[in-house]
């Protein structure tokens, strides 16, 4: 993702509504929050967060681009839909969710160290290579997310549990030299280019046709 | 009394009355104790040969007052109705025989059935059948029945005490309606009344018709969508009001005299030009009417001695009153800044500004119309340019009527942003204009401070209501919590009606300078009988409600006349003919009733006798209650109906370990509970007599000595909830009775009884396991400090 974070600074100049509006998934809903703080009472993840929902709207109206963008809140949401299905104003809350921490990477402000953040970065690199989730690799990339040491000491503590699976045939370890893969791996890659070079372009057009 | 009465006491069995009681046995007492002169059992009364009998009976003279011994009297009413005649109910059923619990049955709620078929007498039927010999034990039965006898007591004694009412003939018919404001309010209201036929003047202070409503840009939208501001459509009201032909209107003129009553109401109508003379007065004419509608709206609020607010600091902070000026005035065009002139770029809306605070100098209710007003004038802004930022700071967003939702949503949709905070101050901005403002977010929690190019105040509503006349009254009660606080509200008490009333000139005011009116049940009727309040006048509201509130005042305005044309009471005892009568030989001049009439219906003569104005009287029997010689009385309802009533009770002495129990329970709340209850089966000691009374305002503190003189153990009283959220029918009454009653205790220590004899409950209409549980525990009570030591 190569989008400018300084280019969207100058473009949107404070308005930082507008800049969500226009480039978050979703995002035009924000305004239509009343505030009423349904959507962080029902967040099971509520109490973890540095800002639930409810807060990350008016955040994002009041203009805390920095403090919005760098967030965990967006990270943390499980999506389980508890918010969506009881915010009286029926906002996509959960799409805005994942909008804004994709928006986030995008801009290059998503806090580097936040574990899903880093889940997630890990799954889209494992599946990206083969077009298929090599369990096994992404379990043990999982392992070592915390440097070698750790990863050498978790390896250790769930080997039983591996060897079990392993014996049960539920997990060949093959997979992790080489594994399944799409059919065709080339066409699956060409396919990813050419969704990022949509995005690219739709973003460098600025706002979605349609929006104001 | 002197014609000669003959009492015909019909007895119903139906119901199941004739299982659980013994019929013969009530007979006897009817015909022995209650002396009457005819006693006729039943096996169905409300049915049309039970009706029919009495009909013969009073067609062939050997009946003239009759006792129907069956139901409750709230039941059948119209069947048990004979024209002329006075009919007393002995109330057998609910108040014995559904009352009483039995085994198996204390759960009855599905053997009640509706109230539909339980009132055709259909369910009883099974009801007997569970009322098995068996079941009851022979004392219980005793018991039982000595209740039923005290019943049928109580009604033959009440007859004699009754004569049926009739019109009194000072009554006259007047078609014609005051409207007093020319706002929205008051034009709703005329045309309302002049469309359903009745001739209408209205009668407007100012220059024009339209107030507040033709100081508009817009208003906010009423119909679906509701996403847009609206024309207020002032100008094809007042054309409709002024081509109508059954509307006169008086711009330019006050009300200098009202007097009179319902259907005779005599107003002095002065016209005044303030470009001629001093008190600008060029005229007057009297003119009758036959009743009064009062919509003289509001004054918005004026907050410039809250310097927090910034109004007097920065000439880019306006009310939003002075915005509508504003937008009026520039007609669509874009609005600039009123210091410079310069365009705007920012506006902030400060909601509930000096409002909804118990901060000295602010009103402390919410106006109801102003955040719905906000979002309308950000709107002014969004649609003229997008790019001005309008930001709305509240703390609570309140916008009621069923389009308000609708309305905020558009408002958010547009770009409006909204803040929930709170302002601590608003200054000038410094040389470039506009104004600073400091809040708290709340929702961020921090503080912020920013410069806007406008903040315009959402200030509030103070009724033009006129002078409260029990100002005073209520401030030697009070503790004067905010003596250094300013002058709160600064409300120009000028008397809008000067009505010539001896309870001040005009309409009272419950809280808030508002005019009263029964918030809950009767939103219209104020406390002044024919003379009705409608729109902000009565409470905050807007355009739409005020609309709504118009059409309900006209409708009971034109009750008031037809009422009052045939000597008939208005609500709650509509319909009544019986009105409070003197006997001015024994009056004393004391003046209780005239002050605590709730409806100011008694003013004083020349000779300083009360004067009673029949058709401003509710028939409420305030009066009646107040009066130490007991001098007034009603035609149907008096000292001695119940007085009597209370004495015929039969005492047991007090060897038997039967006590007594008088219950005196208002009509409108605490009896249909207990009927109610009764329904449902829910028992009652069987040692209490309820009596149901008009309202607690009508009892005389004689019957609670006489009653505890003849040897009951206790005494009850039922009435509606009294104070600021009062519930009671006839807004004062009960209030006056809880005053009257905090003298008893004197009385009760001279007879040398316990305190505990005496007791008033507030009971409302749903009270319906708590009433009887109520006097369940007095016979505890009386269980527990025994019998009565006045008892012969
Ligand atoms: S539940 Fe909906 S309206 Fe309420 S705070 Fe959350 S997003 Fe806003
Ligand atoms: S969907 Fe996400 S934000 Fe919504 S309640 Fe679930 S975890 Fe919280
Ligand atoms: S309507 Fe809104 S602005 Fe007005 S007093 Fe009520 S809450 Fe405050
Ligand atoms: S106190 Fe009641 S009954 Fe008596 S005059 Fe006033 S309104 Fe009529």
């Amino acid at each position: 993702m190569s989008e400018n974070n300084n280019e969207m600074i100058e473009r949107y100049r404070g308005n930082f509504l507008r800049e969500v509006e226009d480039n978050v998934e979703e995002g035009e809903w924000v305004k239509m929050c009343m505030q009423c703080g349904v959507c962080s009472g029902s967040c099971p993840l509520g109490p973890h967060w540095d800002f639930g929902p409810q807060t990350l709207f008016m955040m994002i109206r009041a203009g805390k681009r920095d403090e919005v963008l760098a967030a965990e809140g967006p990270w943390m949401c499980t999506s389980c839909y508890n918010c969506i299905v009881r915010c009286p104003r029926e906002l996509p809350i959960t799409h805005i969710m994942h909008g804004l921490a994709h928006y986030a990477v995008r801009m290059g402000l998503a806090p580097k160290n936040q574990p899903t953040r880093k889940f997630s970065d890990l799954f889209w690199k494992n599946l990206k290579a083969d077009g298929r989730v090599n369990e096994l690799r992404l379990g043990i990339s999982l392992y070592f997310m915390h440097g070698f040491v750790d990863g050498i000491k978790t390896a250790l503590k769930k080997a039983p549990l591996g060897l079990g699976m392993v014996r049960t045939k539920r997990m060949n370890p093959m997979e992790f030299f080489g594994g399944h893969k799409v059919r065709d791996r080339k066409g699956f890659h060409r396919m990813l280019e050419k969704a990022e070079e949509i995005e690219s372009a739709r973003i460098e057009k600025g706002p979605r046709p349609g929006a104001e | 009394m002197a014609k000669e009465r003959k009492i015909g006491a019909y007895i119903c069995r139906g119901c199941g009355i004739g299982q659980a009681l013994d019929a013969d046995r009530l007979e006897e007492v009817a015909a022995r104790e209650g002396r009457a002169n005819l006693v006729r059992q039943h096996d169905f009364l409300c049915a049309p040969e039970g009706v029919e009998t009495i009909r013969a009976d009073l067609a062939s003279g050997e009946v003239s007052d009759v006792v129907v011994c069956a139901c409750s009297g709230r039941a059948m009413t119209s069947t048990f109705r004979f024209d002329g005649v006075a009919v007393a109910r002995a109330n057998l059923r609910e108040g014995v025989v559904w009352s009483r619990a039995r085994k198996g049955e204390s759960s009855a709620l599905a053997d009640a059935g509706s109230s539909d078929s339980s009132e055709r007498g259909e369910i009883p039927a099974k009801t007997g059948e569970t009322t098995g010999e068996a079941e009851v034990s022979s004392s219980e039965r005793e018991t039982m029945q000595e209740m039923a006898d005290d019943h049928i007591r109580m009604a033959c004694t009440e007859i004699r005490f009754m004569t049926p009412p009739s019109p009194s003939l000072e009554q006259t018919l007047n078609r014609t309606i005051l409207v007093v404001g020319g706002g929205i309010s008051g034009m709703t209201a005329a045309l309302e009344s002049a469309r359903a036929g009745y001739s209408v003047t209205i009668v407007e202070k100012s220059a024009t018709l339209g107030g507040f409503a033709a100081r508009l840009w817009k208003r906010i939208p009423d119909r679906s969508p509701c996403e847009a501001p609206v024309d207020p459509g002032i100008a094809t009201l007042v054309s409709e009001v002024s081509v109508h032909e059954r509307i006169t209107v008086e711009t330019s003129s006050k009300i200098s005299r009202t007097s009179g009553s319902p259907g005779k109401f005599k107003v002095t109508i002065e016209r005044c030009d303030p470009a001629s003379g001093d008190d600008g007065s060029t005229g007057s004419r009297t003119e009758t009417f036959g009743a009064i509608i009062q919509a003289t709206g509001f004054t918005p609020f004026d907050p410039s001695h809250i310097p927090e607010l910034g109004y007097a600091a920065s000439g880019d902070v306006v009310t939003s009153s002075e915005l509508e000026a504003l937008a009026l005035a520039a007609k669509g065009e874009a609005l600039v800044r009123p210091s410079d002139a310069k365009p705007i770029k920012s506006v902030l809306f400060v909601q509930c500004a000096g409002q909804r605070s118990s901060k000295p100098g602010h009103l402390s209710y919410c106006s109801g119309y102003c955040c719905a007003a906000s979002i309308k004038q950000a709107m002014y802004f969004q649609d003229a340019d997008p790019s001005i930022e309008t930001v709305v700071l509240y703390s609570d967003m309140r916008t009621p009527g069923s389009g308000g939702e609708d309305f905020y949503r558009s408002g958010q949709s547009r770009g409006i942003v909204f803040t929930k905070g709170e302002t601590s101050a608003i200054s000038a901005a410094g040389e470039g204009g506009g104004a600073r403002v400091r809040y708290r977010d709340l929702i961020l929690d921090e503080e912020v401070e920013r410069d806007f190019d406008l903040v315009v105040l959402a200030t509030g509503m103070v009724a033009n209501a006129g002078v409260d006349s029990e100002a005073n009254d209520t401030k030697t009660d009070e503790p004067d919590t905010n003596a250094s606080a300013p002058a709160a509200i600064e409300i120009p008490v000028e008397s809008i009606l000067n009505l010539t009333y001896r309870q001040g000139p005009d309409l009272p005011h419950l809280a808030h300078g508002f005019a009263d009116s029964h918030f809950i049940c009767f939103p219209y009727e104020t406390r002044r009988t024919g003379i009705y309040a409608a729109g902000p006048v009565r409470r905050p509201m807007d355009i739409a409600q005020a609309r709504e509130d118009a059409t309900g005042s006209a409708m009971k305005a034109i009750q008031a006349i037809e009422n009052a044309g045939r000597g008939r009471a208005a609500h709650p005892r509509s319909g009544d003919l019986s009105f409070p009568k003197v006997r001015y030989d024994g009056c004393t001049q004391c003046k209780r009733c005239t002050v605590e009439c709730p409806f100011g219906a008694i003013d004083e003569d020349e000779k300083r006798y009360p004067l009673f104005n029949e058709s401003r009287c509710r028939r409420c029997g305030t009066c009646m209650g107040a009066c130490p010689v007991r001098v007034i009385s009603f035609e149907n309802y008096s000292i001695d109906t119940v007085g009597q009533q209370i004495k015929s009770v039969e005492i047991p002495d007090e060897t038997e370990n039967k006590p007594r129990i008088l219950v005196l329970a208002c009509e409108n709340d605490a009896w249909p509970a207990l009927d109610m209850a009764a329904r449902l089966r829910r028992s009652w000691s069987v040692f209490a007599r309820v009596i149901p009374i008009r309202c607690l305002g009508s009892v005389n503190t004689i019957w609670v000595t006489d009653a505890l003189n003849a040897g009951y153990d206790g005494v009850m009283l039922m009435g509606c909830k009294s104070g600021e959220n009062y519930q009671c029918h006839f807004v004062k009454g009960s209030e006056m009775a809880q005053y009257r009653m905090t003298k008893i205790d004197d009385t009760l220590e001279q007879l040398g009884l316990e305190k505990e004899r005496v007791i008033t409950h507030e009971v409302a209409i749903t009270d319906i396991e708590r009433a009887p549980r109520l006097i369940n525990e007095m016979e505890r009570t009386i269980a527990r400090i025994g019998p009565s030591p006045l008892k012969f």
